[in-house]
């Protein structure tokens, strides 16, 4: 079967620097993938050319949703990527500061309703509807997402931990095929990693498939199906956890460091 | 023939003006990344301490020599304050603020002086003497280039080969280089950051204000609007040659006051400020990064 | 609270700004008949006034420091916003509501022609404030060639009329809608580009359009406009100058309110929520799937389409257009309006509308410096109140538990 995302020669030049240097990698549907490698392999590169932000210079970006047909998404605008079934998150949170937590959610909607300027002076019963619609439908995942609390505050007021699960629900709204979050567990506690740790197996449960880059080697280890070692714009290795824990060039990669506690 | 080259050293007078504000343009848009509005101003408050001044010591009997010195000196200096306070009052305190505000502040401050020279002066054109009498060895080539195009010339090349040395080899220079790269890399490594951005607009002040003293000598009369118009121009100048570059913005603006100079030579002259407008509306469209300039990159 | 220090540093600001303003406001040369005008007294008012200024600067931050210090602390909580308060409780904003609109209904009643006229006009601006505040406020598009716009609106009116004997209702929406087009040729390509290079280009559209309608007489009719544009009928009723005046203030009423209807609902709705995320983060926005080029154009096609309409209301209202009506200080003036009353925010846009209309009008010792302060109010709230007089305020969700 087409694995759900299947890149092959992905490669990117900035100037005279290539950053992607003849990527392949797949996400089969339900998978948990991980990407890793040190700061500056071109893991966050690698995800905005997957999501249209950056134009990659050559390489195939193929989405095959499970029964429909291949499509390519080179080339696409980030919008088009997200319609496509794509949704990510940021290392930097970018939420929209200044909107209520459920408004950041219900952007999310956005590519998934279609009322028009007519349909929001006229309110006639379908974009009533649809507007009944993407609230509910907020509300549900603000629920999971255990924010159902602070629907009506500030994005910006919230605490660094809630906002990174609140960019995961705005992600989520958008009704993806394949979730990609950038770091999520960047700047967490132990406490709130395994909550997140939780939440992410409870969305593949849920049947997403997701592509995970992530410096937590704990997180990384127990929630991966496989990952992928990405190492100045190359990747070194690929495999299950077991396999990249005992791979020699991940070791060294890593400058010796002792992956298992890291 | 003789037509072509008047208009062709018409044009490169209005370029090196154009250059002469463009480059305070394109310094403070590649240190804080903002469209400084009232820079048009600053060159215009230089033009009218430059009539002031001048005018003052000729009512008292200062020697020719005295008054230039005195004249650029003066209109330097206040310039220089006003871009310096401009600064202070308008732009610091909107360091982190949305992109939008420092912007809007901008043309707040654009329009407040504005109306401060006129409502402290006048809204009437007044004449401005012509401070530098026509050369002896000029007369020959009268027709074609008068004294004070070519002295707008020189002046332009001196002052642009003293500001190229400055930013390339200074230590000045190359801590606005650093500010302009990365801010708060810059600031890691010891620059004051403030410091260098109150520099850039004293320096691009300054160049504004000599513009302004000699396209004022040149043309004869200034009033409080001058600086609106020929500060968009300028703009246009240095977005043409890639905001952000110095020899961009010197190159786009030769383009420009070449274009406007022929255009309104050749075709029209009730649609001079329309070519430059177009122009300006074209380049965004099709080369926004302008001829010298690089694509930027959002990091994300 | 005022320290010595304070002093100090205040009378060395006050003699900065002498030095900087000595020039220009104590010297007044006449060049032709080589007299100097020195005006002492100017000096002594920059001195002072800067001088207090600073200090009730340093007053300003340092209340605001030990507040913010004394939340900290959990010694005091955080004000609940006034106008949140107001705004929210029915108890007090629908008596309010209620008084402000009678005091419009009756106001052609109360006042005299000449009053009702400039009332006219302030309604024409909050219509213009609110139109802007679509692309300016929601959306977060720097427009700052919105008069071109609502010059598009005026002379499609003089010239409908003039060539084919249009009248004011038919044009109305032609008005509007080639406002519109404009918008949306000017849009297209350049709201690609990013925000400062927008606020430039519609700047020198805004300018291109004036010195169109200046320069080309067959079309325009020059410097010297066009006259005899007809106020608008009611029901082929022919109306005298008065009763004309009143009519249209009625109808100026019922655009307000046909506006902020328009508006409010906007606003509200999918798109409205678009607007603002895309003034928060451009880059998230087409990562949660929305098309910015489209959404911005919206936008920038309804903003101009507001301006097209109160255009033709003008030259209706005038019953003359020249270019002279059309310059960048229009703009100026709007956009102003828009950033006092609180970018997003329909009742402040409305206050501020009023404010800066009525009060050069009533004051007429303050209309002379009314630009200078206008480009004063643009800076000072940027740099103090960035939200403006009314900050807009988010649409809340009542949630339903169910545990």
């Amino acid at each position: 079967m087409e694995p759900l995302l299947n890149i092959t020669g992905l490669t990117m030049n900035f100037g005279g620097i290539r950053a992607l240097d003849n990527l392949d990698l797949r996400v089969r549907e339900g998978q948990i993938v991980a990407l890793i490698g040190p700061n500056g392999a071109g893991k966050t590169t690698f995800f905005n050319c997957l999501t249209g932000i950056y134009k990659p210079t050559s390489g195939d970006l193929l989405l095959t949703p499970p029964g429909k047909k291949t499509r390519r998404l080179n080339g696409l605008k980030p919008n088009k990527v997200t319609q496509q079934g794509l949704a990510r998150t940021f290392q930097n949170i970018r939420l929209f500061p200044n909107m209520t937590v459920l408004e950041n959610v219900m952007i999310g909607r956005h590519c998934r309703t279609r009322a028009k300027v007519l349909g929001a002076l006229f309110r006639n019963a379908g974009t009533v509807q649809e507007e009944q619609e993407i609230v509910a439908l907020s509300l549900m995942i603000l629920e999971n997402m255990g924010l159902a609390d602070m629907v009506n505050e500030f994005a910006k007021n919230l605490p660094y931990g809630d906002q990174r699960r609140l960019e995961i629900g705005r992600a989520l709204a958008t009704d993806p095929l394949l979730l990609l979050l950038d770091e999520p567990a960047a700047g967490m506690n132990p406490q709130e990693t395994s909550e997140l740790e939780e939440l992410i197996t409870t969305i593949r449960d849920d049947g997403l498939s997701i592509l995970l880059i992530e410096h937590d080697m704990k997180l990384v280890m127990n929630l991966s199906d496989y990952i992928f070692v990405l190492d100045y714009g190359k990747k070194i290795a690929e495999g299950t956890p077991e396999e990249i824990r005992n791979n020699p060039a991940v070791i060294k990669a890593y400058l010796g460091e002792d992956i298992e506690d890291a | 023939m003789d037509y072509f080259t008047e208009l062709f050293f018409s044009g490169l007078t209005r370029g090196s003006i154009y250059a002469l504000i463009a480059l305070g343009y394109t310094m403070v848009y590649g240190i804080i990344g903002l469209i400084n509005f009232a820079h048009g101003e600053i060159y215009m408050i230089g033009a009218f301490t430059a009539l002031i001044t001048s005018t003052i010591l000729n009512i008292y009997g200062f020697p020719l020599p005295a008054v230039i010195i005195l004249t650029v000196l003066a209109s330097t200096i206040w310039a220089a304050a006003y871009g310096f306070t401009v600064e202070k009052l308008a732009y610091q305190p909107l360091r982190n603020a949305p992109r939008l505000s420092p912007l809007i502040s901008a043309i707040g401050m654009s329009i407040f002086l504005q109306n401060y020279v006129l409502l402290a002066q006048t809204s009437d054109f007044l004449p401005f003497p012509a401070l530098i009498p026509d050369f002896k060895f000029m007369e020959p080539y009268a027709g074609v280039i008068g004294t004070s195009d070519m002295l707008i010339l020189v002046t332009t090349a001196v002052v642009m080969l003293l500001l190229t040395w400055l930013i390339k080899f200074t230590r000045t220079g190359k801590a606005m280089r650093a500010t302009a790269q990365d801010q708060k890399m810059a600031m890691l490594v010891g620059i004051n950051v403030d410091r260098v951005i109150s520099i850039t607009f004293i320096i691009g002040s300054a160049l504004a204000a000599i513009g302004g003293l000699l396209i004022a000598s040149h043309i004869g009369q200034i009033n409080f609007y001058i600086g609106f118009i020929a500060g968009i121009k300028a703009f246009t100048a240095a977005v043409l040659g890639g905001i952000g570059s110095v020899p961009g913005a010197v190159l786009g603006s030769f383009i420009l006051g070449l274009t406007e100079s022929f255009a309104t030579g050749y075709v029209s002259s009730d649609y001079e400020d329309v070519f430059a407008f177009s122009l300006l509306v074209l380049i965004l469209i099709f080369r926004p990064s302008g001829l010298l300039g690089k694509a930027s990159i959002e990091k994300v | 609270m005022i320290s010595l220090t304070d002093i100090k540093k205040g009378l060395l600001v006050s003699l900065w700004f002498v030095f900087l303003t000595f020039p220009l406001m104590v010297i007044k040369i006449n060049p032709i008949d080589k007299v100097i005008l020195w005006r002492w007294s100017n000096m002594y008012w920059v001195a002072g006034g800067s001088f207090l200024c600073y200090l009730a600067m340093q007053i300003y931050k340092t209340r605001k420091l030990t507040r913010q210090e004394h939340i900290k602390q959990g010694l005091i909580k955080e004000k609940p916003k006034m106008q949140f308060k107001l705004l929210s409780d029915p108890k007090i904003y629908l008596p309010t509501l209620a008084v402000a609109g009678l005091f419009f209904l009756a106001f052609p009643l109360l006042f005299s022609t000449y009053q009702t006229n400039i009332m006219i006009t302030a309604l024409m601006y909050v219509v213009l404030g609110l139109g802007l505040n679509i692309v300016v406020g929601v959306a977060g598009l720097l427009d700052l060639g919105y008069v071109a716009f609502y010059a598009v609106g005026a002379y499609s009116y003089a010239l409908l009329h003039l060539h084919f004997g249009l009248g004011f209702w038919e044009v109305l929406p032609i008005g509007g809608l080639l406002a519109a087009s404009f918008g949306i040729l000017l849009g297209f390509p350049v709201l690609r580009l990013r925000g400062d290079y927008l606020a430039i280009v519609t700047l020198g559209f805004g300018e291109i359009i004036r010195l169109i309608l200046e320069n080309w007489n067959e079309f325009s009719h020059g410097p010297s406009g066009i006259s005899n544009i007809p106020r608008p009928g009611f029901f082929g009723i022919h109306l005298g100058l008065e009763q004309s005046i009143t009519y249209l203030y009625y109808l100026m009423i019922l655009m307000v309110i046909f506006t902020i209807f328009v508006v409010n609902r906007l606003q509200s709705s999918r798109i409205g929520r678009a607007w603002f995320a895309l003034r928060e983060d451009e880059i998230a926005c087409q990562a949660m799937g929305i098309d910015k080029t489209k959404t911005k154009l919206t936008a920038f096609a309804l903003g101009a389409f507001w301006a097209g309409m109160v255009g033709v209301i003008f030259a209706a209202k005038t019953t003359f257009v020249n270019p002279a009506s059309f310059t960048f200080l229009e703009s100026a003036i709007i956009l102003c309006i828009v950033v006092l009353g609180g970018m997003g925010s329909i009742i402040g846009v409305i206050i501020a509308a009023l404010i800066l209309i009525l009060l050069p009008e009533y004051l007429r010792a303050f209309s002379d410096y009314r630009m200078l302060v206008f480009g004063a109010v643009l800076v000072i709230m940027m740099v103090f109140r960035p939200q403006g007089i009314v900050a807009n305020i988010r649409r809340t969700y009542t949630v339903q538990k169910n545990d």
